[in-house]
């Protein structure tokens, strides 16, 4: 069946079943990918998947969910079935309706058509990949995690008043994390992440030369003291903890209860003025936007920080009701709606007189700590309590010379960081995650050797 | 639904390039895979199959799911989401390379399908050498006492009000501003079966619950949180204590809610028993796996029947005790489970393998092939792994210590590409003079396997287990950590 289809099917059984009010979400994907191992094909994989989630609204307007990958005429008739019990225990406290935008105009980005290159090429690529990345240092032994996949799937949202939404796109990404070994050292490990549309704009050689270049680097090392130090974050590591504490713009974490803002922080002030962050799904260079969230909403850019002050949360319908605004595009479609960011984008404002501008990573010549990349978030991060305490790859730089760290921690509080920026630099980087430009942080604790 | 699969060797069945006589069962009675009937004949004519087109083995894991979570938000039932699925993976092997294909599509038709991509990615064209297929073995059917679960289960209304009735307990005082609790069930069918013969079937259930608060004072914040899970178990949740565990929650949090940040350091800690666990898991289990031999990321791939730990560590994985989030009747590749001794005294005696470890790094298979579901192949992967209890009390532990910390709670954590570990401490108090004394929070432990493991020095004798998740190659997979308290004698301590 095709959405199309799927959609008919749904409405003929929700008729039979009496259901008059229903929506859905669907996701139809085949997944190619491949691992190597010294030159020999490791994993091949492929998959077929679908999934789709079906709500059904009660007499009591009461909604009711099921999940199913099971999309024939019977599978769709179950699903329905149990959304309809489900319902019975549907939140009596914060009802969920349509969204109102679930009609507007989608604005989908136009992407020329990648058809499947096939498990074949994604292997020869990826043995290439491997061979040149192992050739490229004496010290890199192997590249033990590597990856080459690409993706073509459809998603679909419809409902039963009317409105059906559906965009096909494809994705390919490739991985590759080295690992460089020396005698009486210990050995590193450092890697580099490409996407694109398809196998064809991933810039292979780059991915390569990264990984190459950041394993390397990290051969020369040394422990840290422990201490407080200046702290220059790299675009990707501070997207990194935005999008931790991405609950502090999130209206569904701030009902929860779990989230460091209230429903009155709207022009509250958490940084330099200098620091503006919006979200921006539909952003040219975010390979993975969706022009729609799960409940059918247009995605749009939204202003999350503007100037340092928060100018607006990210929302599903319900919050947006309670809210007294309008959806932002943000629902992710479930039992109870989740709501969660698409792609940040951090920029350096117009106000920016109070930045310390002579921190620039490439000719500041102080002492600071280089932080490359964060790890192990879900360990490390207290979104709740602002807090967190994170393992990272990065180097000290000091006296003109610049040291991998060995192994460290930095620690701190989400609202501290940010009132504690003393510089944004103005060149803005292109991360899988998001866009910005390097931050700098004074004062922020690094754990290393006591 | 967009991108093409090929048919190409499809008709290879139909056209007389695989002799259909070679097959044992010539009559094919149902075109579908069918849970709880016999499909051998079908899944015989699939293995044929791919073997006469020149795999040197060829393996089915079918799957059928039926999940149900339930969620507790304050005084009100917040959410319910049932769900069900069905899907079957496909390997096949040709020498060491493996070629994977996963489907919804449980037809003949997609089965063969499937079996045909995962052929073409391997590039099999070679049918001159060919392994034989002799049909499958006597049906071994775990799943003949287990097909009542489902009706003994309980219900989600029954679910419900007990999980109400826990929020309610955790209300102890106006601090506690947020209050959760959640359920969720999993009833897994599996067929599993391959050209060695291996032919099983099962139906595994899972059963987790758990509570969390916050709570809030001025500036101050605290979590609390505890999760509990069996398998197997259809009467497990109302067997659950929940005020006990409320209480359990709600003191956690009220004690770590005025709690000062830990100064970083070096220091000796003793990490509590039951998911105190998590550091052997995190730290050294990973790291005995034979994924990580394969790709060369081990410090422990030659040291087979060396030391590698203190003397007083002794380390088990299985996957047999009742009940225990872990353990299972058979693993994902059709076999029973064993009781593997990791490391005996001190000395590393095993690795946790799977089929693909076997043949990659010539470590016999310890029945710990699991995959999170179809979709993903089976990889060697920890089950129910425990530190052995010793002989100590947690107060000879404790007083030990001049100055130290002691983690009664972890939290998560994670091991690089390299070796490190790390993981947060959720609830952790400093040692001072061999008492416990403040509360501290912030709390991270950071270290390296092979330098950590010598240095557990001293281990009680209160072991017990706590369950989790685990996620890594195979997807995420539910296990048992545990431990009695340990002692280890020095550790980096990340802090403020």
């Amino acid at each position: 069946m095709n959405s199309r289809e799927i959609t008919t099917q749904i409405s003929k059984a929700a008729d039979s079943l009496n259901l008059r009010k229903w929506d859905y979400g669907a996701s139809f994907s085949n997944d190619y990918s491949v691992q190597v191992d010294k030159g020999e094909a490791k994993q091949l994989k492929a998959s077929q998947k679908q999934i789709l989630t079906i709500r059904v609204w009660n007499q009591s307007n009461l909604v009711g969910i099921t999940t199913t990958s099971d999309i024939s005429e019977s599978g769709i008739k179950k699903a329905l079935k149990q959304a309809n019990i489900a319902s019975d225990f549907g939140n009596k406290n914060e009802s969920t309706e349509f969204s109102p935008l679930a009609k507007d105009p989608i604005k989908v980005k136009e992407v020329k058509e990648r058809i499947p290159v096939g498990i074949k090429k994604l292997l020869t690529l990826l043995r290439e990949a491997e061979v040149k990345l192992i050739e490229s240092h004496e010290s890199i032994k192997s590249v033990p995690y590597n990856g080459l996949s690409e993706t073509f799937f459809e998603r679909v949202y419809a409902n039963s008043d009317g409105a059906f939404r559906s965009y096909s796109k494809s994705q390919a990404a490739l991985y590759l994390y080295a690992r460089a070994e020396e005698k009486n050292n210990k050995p590193r490990s450092s890697g580099s992440v490409k996407l694109g549309y398809g196998v064809e704009d991933i810039d292979i050689e780059s991915c390569i030369k990264e990984a190459s270049n950041k394993t390397i680097s990290h051969l020369n090392y040394s422990s840290i003291k422990t201490d407080k130090y200046l702290i220059c974050f790299s675009p990707e590591s501070f997207l990194t903890i935005i999008n931790a504490f991405s609950s502090m713009f999130n209206a569904r974490s701030i009902l929860d209860g779990v989230s460091l803002s209230n429903e009155n922080s709207i022009g509250e002030k958490l940084s330099t003025e200098a620091l503006n962050i919006y979200d921006d799904g539909l952003h040219d260079k975010n390979i993975s936007s969706s022009p729609f969230d799960g409940e059918g909403t247009p995605t749009k850019r939204l202003c999350l920080i503007n100037r340092g002050r928060i100018e607006n949360f990210i929302h599903s319908e319900s919050t947006a009701r309670i809210f007294k605004t309008i959806p932002t595009g943000h629902a992710g479609l479930g039992s109870k709606v989740s709501v969660s960011p698409d792609w940040i984008v951090v920029e350096k404002s117009e106000e920016n007189l109070d930045l310390k501008t002579s921190l620039d990573h490439s000719t500041y010549e102080g002492e600071f700590v280089y932080i490359e990349e964060l790890n192990a978030i879900h360990a490390g991060v207290r979104a709740s309590q602002g807090s967190f305490s994170l393992p990272f790859d990065g180097w000290l730089y000091k006296n003109g010379k610049k040291i991998s760290i060995e192994s460290a921690t930095v620690a701190g509080d989400i609202k501290y960081l940010l009132k504690n920026i003393v510089n944004i630099e103005s060149s803005q980087e292109v991360t899988t995650s998001g866009i910005s430009p390097h931050i700098w942080v004074d004062e922020l604790s690094i754990t290393g050797d006591a | 639904m967009i991108a093409k699969i090929s048919n190409l060797r499809l008709d290879n069945l139909y056209t007389g390039k695989i002799n259909k006589t070679q097959m044992l069962s010539s009559q094919i009675k149902s075109n579908e895979i069918v849970f709880g009937s016999c499909n051998k004949d079908l899944i015989e004519e699939i293995i044929f199959y791919g073997i006469g087109l020149g795999a040197d083995f060829v393996e089915l894991f079918i799957e059928n799911t039926d999940s149900s979570s339930v969620l507790a938000e304050e005084d009100f039932i917040t959410s319910v989401s049932p769900s069900f699925g069905r899907g079957a993976g496909i390997r096949i092997f040709k020498e060491k390379k493996d070629g994977f294909v996963s489907t919804n599509d449980l037809t003949k038709h997609g089965l063969m399908r499937s079996i045909t991509q995962a052929i073409e990615m391997l590039d099999i064209t070679d049918n001159k050498k060919r392994e034989e297929f002799h049909g499958l073995n006597k049906h071994r059917d775990y799943s003949l006492s287990k097909r009542k679960w489902i009706n003994e289960v309980p219900s989600i209304h029954e679910i419900s009000e007990k999980l109400l009735v826990s929020t309610k307990y955790l209300k102890k005082n106006n601090k506690i501003i947020t209050r959760k609790g959640s359920y969720s069930r999993s009833l897994q069918e599996v067929i599993i079966a391959s050209s060695d013969g291996t032919y099983a079937s099962d139906i595994r259930l899972h059963q987790t619950v758990g509570l969390n608060v916050i709570a809030s004072d001025a500036q101050y914040r605290s979590n609390g949180s505890r999760r509990f899970g069996s398998s197997g178990m259809p009467n497990e949740f109302r067997l659950w204590d929940h005020e006990k565990a409320a209480n359990d929650v709600f003191e956690s949090s009220m004690n770590m809610l005025y709690a000062d940040y830990v100064d970083a350091g070096q220091m000796p800690v003793v990490l509590a028993n039951k998911f105190g666990g998590v550091i052997f898991h995190e730290a050294c289990g990973h790291l005995l796996e034979t994924t990580q031999i394969e790709r060369r990321t081990t410090p422990f791939e030659n040291k087979l029947n060396e030391k590698i730990a203190h003397e007083s560590v002794t380390a088990i994985d299985e996957g047999i005790s009742e009940g225990s989030f872990g353990s299972l009747s058979v693993d994902d590749e059709g076999m029973e489970p064993e009781k593997s001794i990791l490391i005996k005294d001190g000395i590393l005696k095993k690795f946790i393998s799977d089929r693909a470890g076997e043949l990659r790094t010539g470590h016999k298979r310890t029945g710990s092939g699991r995959r999170q579901n179809y979709s993903f192949a089976a990889a060697s992967r920890m089950r129910n792994t425990y530190i052995a209890k010793g002989e100590y009390s947690k107060e000879d532990l404790i007083n030990s210590i001049s100055d130290g910390l002691y983690c009664k709670s972890m939290g998560g954590g994670s091991v690089g590409a390299t070796g490190q570990f790390n993981f947060a401490v959720e609830e952790g108090y400093l040692i001072k003079n061999g008492k416990l004394t403040n509360p501290v929070k912030g709390a991270t432990l950071i270290g390296e396997a092979k330098e950590v493991m010598p240095k557990i020095s001293m281990c009680g004798n209160d072991l017990e287990l706590a369950p989790g998740f685990c996620g890594s190659i195979s997807g995420s997979v539910n296990v048992t950590v545990g431990q009695p308290h340990i002692k280890v004698d020095s550790i980096t301590v990340g802090g403020r």
